[in-house]
């Protein structure tokens, strides 16, 4: 170890840190010319709805069930609550997926009643089902960290697709294409 | 018109580089000899200029100039001072200004005060600084100006993110930067010593004290970083093996190697390849760990600066300097004539085994932090933490602390261990061997749920504390050598932070808990009651302050108050931890969110003896502090001495 000596074997030895190097720069090089994909694919994608039954939380719009999911078409499930900021910015999204023909959702996240009907009638209500999850339980059990957060599930009760955060304008086209590829069968899984 | 100058200054200083580069390299050449005396003014000149360039720009950040682009992505006017300044090198342009600022000024020091190198080298190694230099000129000029103008001033600034007001994170990265920096000096005189084959005992000293800087400050950024990670992010952790954190940690495990191999060099003249060698590992891994952070190539919790364009620059940068440096090292490393030789039981021997195991390590976190890239170019994505980290490093690390144990005790080129002199010094030793042993046997026996790894780290460290201090064992304490205390306290350092790391492994309560109003627990020996809960408001912050009376079995109670604060512009929140200090270690409380029933989610941690992490880390830049400054005091007692003499002279008319 003292020092490498003259010797023929030890100068290719001289080369290894050179070629180390080379190693090096091509990794990097791939790393920069070949971004990483930095998405967070969710586990729960391509796992079917836990079953969960959850009460009505608004007068006028019935309860969520895991089987109203089995329609054969596929829906939004839309996980959000009155006191949620973000989701009031979102609602006219929703709005125009609802127009769309897309039916939505809804898992009212730890609400009160009178609260979550303010909400609507502020916001507009894009939902055809809206069930109370006080527990959070729906919510931890789909794989949600927080609200808001959309869901594309298939006519066959299966997460396809998690949407972290508030639907932007720009989010809406991309929604409607995952919602596309859904309702063609097997596809994706 | 402050950042017309500034501009101005700038380009000024790169021309001079280009000169400096120039002339350096023509003054290698006996037809250019003539022009040697050029190139020590011009280093200075333009470490003056790029100071100015650099002052500007803090100038621009102070009075708020709202017509700079990066003035108004990066500060806001009602920002206390302390953190404009700081903003000034809080961003991508301002810290690559200060990069070049703080490598030009090393280049002028070395021109201004390096008298004893011979000048061929000298020559070489400031073309050397000048080339690297003038790729970061380039890079700043054409890719990322630091005084670029908007079309219209701004009416306020951006840049009031409270999350990035915090003393610690204003001065961690520039002490970072002067560790990396410092790097490429030693860097450029391996260039220079290779260029001119002269590998000896005059560039190793020459080259030492820039090392030695360097490595303190990389030291202690690393130290404060730490622990800014612990207080701040509320996770209760003070290492994540994260890839910005290896990028620092990598340079500094480099450059402790470099610092023990120039030693060797400096007083035995062996080891000459490797010396070289290092020397320019150490700055590749400054620049490797820059591009990591920059380019955004690898997912990190600093998400700073991130962009693919200036990683292309720094990548291209990257493979001129270091591939040119490991290129020359390969054509001239054969020609460098063998050093010294040593026997098998000799200091050197022992600084060699550590040098191996210090580049093993470095291997290990080279290797742990570009794997998740390498399975990414296959599609494969895995994160790397901990569970490889910690027992891959240890592999290397245990051994290389036990040879710590008796290495500085050994003579140079060749001791014997039998023998009665051998008998003397060895058996101190094994008294520290039985103590580690009894240790590791008492831990295991009394806590057998332990790990290995803190065990076996429990037990080294109590035996590494009372050896490192062996050294001055029989030494007049009084007349002892500066750097030999330096020594003993740095590797005391190293005994101190490895038991606080066991220990922090090792016997960490952790309690997470909902608590109502009044509600108590156990923690470790701890007894916890919230007392209460208190909105406070601040300018753009709102915060839930909890207050948390604790009690340490039986000891009078201690209030604590963390907090949980939400920030509206730019919206995020924080968890800002309380920390309660004891002599033998911390309680860490956390407050998190309210829980449907009106209860409180809080963690407690009861951390014994983790202070000790920091304490260590901190003796052991002490310890390179005093190393360094008593290798000043004596180049400054030798200068004394020379005028004492010349005057002398000079009054007997000689």
């Amino acid at each position: 170890m003292s020092e490498p000596a003259p010797k023929p074997r030890l100068r290719l030895a001289l080369w290894l840190p050179l070629i180390l190097f080379g190693g090096l720069f091509a990794l990097f090089v791939h790393g920069l010319t070949a971004p990483a994909d930095t998405t967070v694919a969710s586990a729960f994608v391509g796992n079917p709805l836990p079953q969960f039954d959850l009460p009505a939380a608004a007068d006028d719009r019935p309860g969520l069930a895991t089987r109203t999911f089995r329609t054969g078409r596929p829906k939004l499930l839309n996980v959000f609550a009155s006191w949620c900021v973000p989701c009031a910015a979102e609602a006219p999204q929703l709005a125009t997926l609802a127009q769309a023909g897309v039916e939505v959702d809804g898992v009212a996240i730890h609400d009160r009643h009178d609260d979550l009907a303010r909400f609507l009638a502020a916001n507009g209500n894009p939902y055809a089902a809206i069930g109370r999850d006080d527990q959070r339980a729906v919510q931890l059990a789909i794989g949600s960290s927080g609200v808001p957060e959309t869901y594309v599930i298939d006519g066959r009760g299966v997460i396809r697709y998690q949407h972290i955060g508030d639907i932007r304008p720009e989010d809406v086209p991309k929604l409607l294409a995952k919602l596309k590829d859904a309702a063609s069968p097997g596809a994706g899984t | 018109m402050i950042a017309e100058l500034g501009l101005a200054l700038l380009w000024m200083a790169a021309a001079l580089a280009a000169l400096q580069l120039v002339v350096g390299s023509l003054a290698l050449r006996a037809e250019g000899r003539a022009l040697a005396g050029m190139v020590r003014p011009v280093a200075v000149m333009q470490g003056l200029l790029v100071l100015a360039a650099f002052g500007a720009l803090i100038t621009l950040f102070v009075t708020t100039d709202l017509s700079v682009k990066l003035v108004v992505e990066n500060s806001h006017s009602a920002k206390p001072l302390i953190f404009k300044i700081a903003g000034t090198w809080g961003n991508h342009e301002g810290s690559m200004l200060m990069w070049v600022t703080i490598m030009a000024i090393g280049g002028a020091f070395v021109a201004l005060i390096e008298r004893r190198l011979d000048e061929p080298t000298l020559m070489a190694t400031l073309a050397g600084q000048a080339f690297i230099s003038l790729g970061f000129y380039v890079f700043l000029l054409f890719a990322s100006n630091p005084f670029a103008r908007l079309a219209t001033p701004a009416e306020e600034g951006q840049g009031l993110n409270p999350l990035l007001q915090d003393i610690g994170l204003a001065f961690h990265p520039p002490t970072l930067y002067i560790g990396y920096v410092g790097l490429s000096i030693a860097f450029s005189f391996a260039i220079g010593a290779l260029v001119t084959r002269n590998v000896g005992p005059a560039f190793a000293r020459a080259m030492r004290p820039w090392v030695l800087g360097a490595w303190i400050f990389l030291t202690l950024g690393i130290t404060a970083g730490s622990y800014w990670a612990y207080y701040t992010l509320g996770w209760g952790g003070w290492w994540f093996w994260d890839p910005v954190e290896n990028a620092s940690l990598m340079p500094w495990l480099a450059a402790t190697a470099l610092l023990h191999s120039v030693s060797v060099l400096q007083s035995r003249d062996a080891l000459r390849a490797w010396t070289v060698m290092l020397g320019v590992v150490a700055f590749s891994m400054s620049m490797v760990g820059t591009f990591l952070v920059r380019s955004g190539i690898l997912t990190s919790v600093h998400a700073f600066a991130v962009d693919p364009q200036r990683g292309a620059f720094i990548l291209a940068l990257l493979a001129i300097d270091i591939g040119g440096a490991l290129a020359l090292f390969t054509l001239r490393a054969g020609t460098v004539t063998e050093g010294a030789r040593f026997a098998f039981v000799s200091r050197e021997a022992a600084l060699v085994f550590n040098n191996v195991m210090l580049c093993g390590i470095l291997g290990i976190v080279l290797i742990g932090t570009l794997y998740p890239l390498v399975t990414e170019a296959y599609g494969v994505k895995v994160s790397v933490g901990a569970p490889y980290f910690n027992p891959a490093a240890a592999m290397f690390a245990f051994p290389m602390f036990a040879v710590m144990t008796v290495g500085p005790l050994l003579r140079w080129r060749h001791d014997r261990l039998s023998g009665l002199p051998g008998r003397r010094k060895l058996w101190p030793v094994l008294v520290c061997a039985t103590l580690a042993l009894a240790v590791f046997i008492g831990v295991e026996w009394a806590a057998h749920r332990i790990n290995l790894l803190p065990a076996l780290g429990l037990a080294i460290a109590s035996g590494l504390f009372p050896a490192s201090l062996l050294p001055l064992k029989g030494r007049n304490l009084r007349r002892t050598p500066l750097p030999v205390w330096g020594m003993v306290l740095a590797h005391a350092g190293i005994a101190v932070a490895l038991f606080g790391m066991a220990s922090e492994s090792a016997f960490s309560v952790e309690r997470l808990a909902a608590l109502s109003l009044g509600a108590s627990r156990e923690v470790g020996p701890w007894h916890v009651t919230l007392d209460g809960m208190m909105p406070i408001a601040g300018p753009n912050w709102t915060a839930l302050e909890a207050s948390v009376s604790t009690r340490y079995a039986g000891a009078a109670p201690v209030v604590l108050h963390p907090k949980a604060e939400s920030f509206s512009n730019p919206p995020g929140t924080r968890n800002e931890s309380a920390l309660e200090t004891r002599w033998n270690g911390q309680l860490y409380v956390v407050l998190g969110e309210q829980a449907g029933d009106g209860r409180w989610q809080m963690r407690f941690w009861w951390k014994p003896f983790v202070p000790l992490i920091w304490i260590g880390g901190a003796m052991v830049g002490i310890g390179g502090a005093l190393a360094l400054l008593g290798r000043v005091l004596s180049e400054i007692r030798r200068l004394v001495a020379k005028d004492k003499i010349a005057y002398r002279r000079m009054r007997q008319g000689r």
